[in-house]
């Protein structure tokens, strides 16, 4: 195990190195239905299978939920991040995921849920589903289309904006002397991280167990699993970075529209590893990083460390 | 700065056109370049100096204190600022603009608003006819911006519009929305006869049950989500507006003599 210095926050180790973060194509939707239950479920449709870009396109996931104050229709909604390595493919994926999972569910609509620099079509590329009903009204503040659906209308603003400045691969790894342990201080984490604003977790519940380094030994496969953070594989591999303590690592990527945003729900990660302690969570907390090549975002832990002492 | 002020001599004694008197226009001139501005619209010449008394200010927020619906064409073409006219205004208030407000305290004559390109025009009192119309020979309307008349509109209101909001709080006219191309109307108080006959496109909404062509086809009363967000966006201008719109949930698809992609709420 490589000699790593630390901060010990309420007994949880966090070592000196930083999470590397890489630019992205960033996007927001704001999803409306008659009810709460029902805009969530168009919402998790929508960003199902899309934990990574390595093959699923997009990282997508909930931000926030909204009240019917807060949404364009006055009814309950759902704010949901998209983030992709090109225009193209965020674009291509949107028109695809709105079109299959938000148009097809029950009663509900979509908004433009960012600002952008550029526009990305929304309805613009939707449109044409309504086979020449479609209606365009140019309200006040926005641009929406209407298309007639059997349950009535769907609505659906012609655009949402772009960002160039989202940031992907922000991430926490985790390490405990149980599996429980791991599980219990990821979801104190994943949960924090809900809570920041402009930032996502896409992984199940927010989660990575199975943490990927760049290549492999094999001729076509682009990731890899992290050998180094393998408890299995500690006796296997000599640069293994797990001490003899540990038993499980599990992994938080996040994405976020702003640096700032990714640095935010990785501070409220921290956080809220170190309220949960080593007893019943981790005992340390690590990032993952390619020696500060790659990515020109780095997230240094100890910058982002709770204030507290050991 | 205080506003730009025009205090109204008497009363006019022939038709007038205002509309050098915006603040794109104004922008840059002294008190006695404003005066030999030239008003007159038939064969005797009058100058600003002879109509109004002039109290120097800022362009940007121009006052007419006194009013008269000789005013025609009061704000034409004005892309900024504000312009107040506290009483009448004549033909073609507010014609061509394309940005700021326009606020007539008083009446307004026909074609005010006419053929809007964007800004805000708000008449206080009543309306004349054709609200945001074409004049003769022009293809379509209003074309971008809000209209907010808290009082009655006159025949064929928001004819031929094209985009924007038209919202009258009192009555409207006969065919009111006569030839709609797109855009918004929205009467809260009881529209004349036949609105929305011959429009393509476009959205009527009726506060009041009102005589709609036979080309009109009834399409339900649904909740629609559209009418949420249209009472949204109409809120800012008019609360009295969205809560028509809240209640309108009647629809007619039409008018099928033409296009038929146009439809008309009524309140139920």
């Amino acid at each position: 195990m490589p000699d790593v210095s630390h901060l010990v926050r309420n007994g949880v180790s966090i070592d000196d190195t930083f999470a590397e973060a890489f630019d992205m194509r960033g996007t927001a939707l704001i999803i409306t239905a008659p009810t709460l239950r029902w805009a969530r479920i168009a919402a998790v449709s929508m960003t199902g299978f899309a934990t990574s870009i390595i093959a699923c396109g997009v990282e997508a996931g909930i931000d926030t939920e909204l009240g019917p104050e807060a949404t364009p229709d006055g009814r309950p909604g759902v704010r949901v991040l998209l983030f992709a390595g090109s225009t193209a493919e965020l674009q291509k994926q949107l028109i695809n995921r709105v079109g299959q999972c938000v148009l097809t569910s029950p009663g509900s609509a979509c908004y433009a849920g960012l600002v952008g620099t550029d526009p990305l079509k929304l309805g613009d590329g939707m449109r044409y589903f309504a086979d020449g009903w479609q209606i365009s009204k140019r309200l006040p503040d926005r641009h929406v289309w209407r298309l007639p659906v059997m349950d009535g209308e769907f609505v659906v603003e012609g655009t949402t904006g772009l960002t160039k400045g989202a940031v992907g691969g922000g991430n926490l790894i985790l390490m405990a002397r149980s599996s429980e342990g791991a599980l219990v201080a990821a979801e104190a984490a994943a949960e924090a991280i809900a809570g920041v604003p402009d930032a996502i977790a896409p992984f199940p519940g927010g989660i990575v167990r199975s943490g990927s380094k760049v290549g492999s030994k094999y001729k076509g496969m682009i990731a890899s699993t992290n050998h180094l953070y393998c408890p299995t594989l500690r006796g296997a591999v000599p640069e293994s970075v797990l001490g003899p303590d540990i038993a499980s690592v599990l992994e938080l990527v996040i994405d976020g529209l702003t640096a700032d945003a990714v640095a935010d729900a990785m501070r409220a990660g921290l956080e809220a590893i170190a309220a949960v302690g080593p007893e019943r969570g981790a005992c340390r907390v690590g990032a993952g990083n390619y020696g500060g090549k790659l990515g020109r975002h780095h997230f240094h832990l100890h910058a982002l460390a709770p204030e507290g002492g050991p | 700065m205080s506003a730009l002020r025009f205090v109204l001599r008497a009363a006019p004694d022939q038709r007038l056109d205002l509309s050098p008197l915006t603040a794109d226009r104004l922008a840059g001139l002294d008190t006695a370049a404003i005066e030999a501005l030239q008003l007159q619209t038939g064969r005797l010449r009058v100058t600003v100096g002879d109509v109004f008394r002039v109290h120097p200010g800022d362009a940007a927020h121009i006052v007419f204190e006194g009013g008269s619906d000789r005013f025609d064409r009061v704000g034409e073409a004005m892309r900024t600022g504000f312009l107040e006219v506290e009483g009448d205004a004549g033909q073609q208030a507010g014609r061509l603009m394309a940005g700021g407000t326009l606020t007539i305290r008083g009446n307004a004559g026909g074609w005010a608003a006419s053929g809007l390109r964007g800004g805000r025009v708000e008449i206080l009192g009543d309306a004349g006819g054709f609200l945001g119309g074409p004049l003769s020979g022009e293809r379509t309307g209003m074309r971008g911006g809000i209209v907010l008349v808290r009082g009655k509109a006159g025949k064929r209101a928001a004819d031929r519009l094209r985009r924007g909001l038209v919202v009258i709080e009192g009555d409207a006219g006969e065919h009111a929305g006569s030839g709609m191309v797109a855009g918004t109307l929205v009467v809260c108080g009881a529209a004349g006869s036949l609105p929305g006959i011959l429009m393509r496109r476009g959205t009527i909404v009726l506060g009041r049950p009102a005589e709609l062509a036979p080309s009109f086809v009834v399409s339900g009363v649904t909740p629609l989500v559209f009418s949420g967000l249209l009472a949204r966006a109409v809120d800012p201008v008019s609360e009295i507006a969205a809560g028509c719109v809240r209640r309108a949930l009647a629809r007619y698809a039409g008018d099928m003599a033409v296009l038929g992609k146009g439809e008309v709420f009524v309140a139920v």
